[in-house]
């Protein structure tokens, strides 16, 4: 019974890939490009930087960088908690 | 620690752990220039840490010292982020100014790279490379001390399960 | 679907096959490090279609240090990619070190072992 919703579950979701697959714009010719091409003329322009992802990822959207690295500060976090010493179950080691 | 690495092991761990940390710093201070960055230049310091966790079992008692260094690194971005509130936040305040890393390009368009530009870009790039360094060190430190790899087989594991 | 078009939608397809095989060892396997690395390819397959679709056919990398030309690629998918990388990997070591204390706390890293409640 399990078993079957999970098949059912996985055939569905796997078909709507496909049919967004088959509705999916051809590989290589994207539509909206405005904003991209904003970046690329003016990230020489007010930055002086020549790696334009660095710029996007450091200045125009600085603020999605700020929460990646809070995240990435919460997980590490995370595992020290998690990985902690027991006390009173390891205190034979070290 | 009980085992120990072979001495070929420990000897291509003195040779290559200094390269790598230097190509991890080129990496994050070119970041601005050629591909690569503060996250790709962080993990490839990170990997010299695994290198030596691997070749002698432990990094010393460092434990405080990288979270300190990764808190540190995290809240010297956020400075720098922040330090531009007079425009916005995210604020290129530095290019322009006669500050490190603050000129100009000579020219637009495609050049052979100039290291002296980026302004808080490069600073930035440099703050998560040395948090992301600190964080990705302390993780793979911590699952290793804590999943048996620096300890022989079955010593502890055996002991705790006996103690339950 | 003719052929030309199936070729030029190979990475779409490259990342519906992607999905279908994270989701399937999600969903059926019962082994904690193997859900984890269907997790981890489902991961790699979203990242796949956020490069693929910053692509322009015939454009270069978005980074002017001795470049070829001046015809780029989108920059944005590229830099969206890159902290999607970081956080899945955030997220990879958190799941493997919980996956560490299941292990201790029940000796043993199957779903169905830790379904009752010990002590």
């Amino acid at each position: 019974m399990k078993k079957a919703l999970a098949l059912v579950a996985f055939f569905v979701i796997f078909s709507f890939l496909l049919l967004g697959v088959v509705q999916m714009r051809p590989f290589g010719e994207p539509e909206n490009e405005d904003m991209d091409d904003y970046f690329l003329g003016d990230s020489q322009k007010r930055h002086e930087v020549n790696n334009v992802v660095t710029a996007v990822l450091f200045d125009y959207r600085g603020l999605d960088t700020l929460g990646e690295a809070t995240i990435l500060f919460a997980a590490v976090s995370g595992v020290l908690t998690v990985l902690r010493r027991f006390k009173d179950k390891e205190e034979g080691e070290k | 620690m009980k085992w120990e690495m072979s001495r070929v092991v420990k000897t291509v761990t003195d040779i290559l752990v200094a390269p790598i940390i230097i190509f991890g710093i080129y990496l994050i201070l070119h970041g601005h220039l050629t591909p690569g960055g503060g996250f790709q230049g962080g993990a490839v310091i990170a990997s010299s840490t695994a290198l030596l966790i691997i070749a002698y079992g432990t990094l010393g008692k460092h434990k405080k010292d990288l979270s300190s260094i990764e808190a540190v690194g995290l809240t010297l971005f956020i400075l720098i982020a922040f330090l531009g509130i007079g425009s916005t936040v995210f604020y290129n305040y530095i290019t322009g100014t006669g500050f490190p890393f603050g000129g100009s390009l000579p020219y637009h368009g495609p050049n052979p790279g100039y290291i002296n530009t980026g302004g808080t870009i490069t600073f930035m790039n440099l703050m998560v490379g040395i948090e992301v360094a600190a964080a990705l060190s302390l993780i793979l430190w911590m699952m290793s001390k804590r999943g048996g790899v620096m300890e022989p087989k079955g010593s502890s594991s055996k002991k705790a399960e006996g103690k339950d | 679907m003719s052929w030309e078009s199936f070729v030029m939608m190979m990475p779409y397809i490259t990342v519906v096959i992607l999905m279908a095989i994270g989701l399937y060892t999600v969903l059926f396997k019962k082994n904690l490090i193997k859900i984890i690395m269907g997790i981890a390819i489902m991961q790699n397959g979203a990242n796949l279609f956020l490069v693929s679709l910053a692509y322009r056919r015939g454009y270069i990398a978005p980074i002017f240090t001795s470049a070829e030309s001046t015809d780029m690629v989108m920059p944005t998918p590229h830099a969206l990619t890159l902290t999607s990388i970081v956080i899945g990997l955030a997220t990879t070591a958190l799941m493997l070190s919980l996956t560490m204390m299941i292990k201790k706390h029940y000796d043993s890293i199957n779903t169905e072992d830790m379904r009752r409640c010990k002590e």
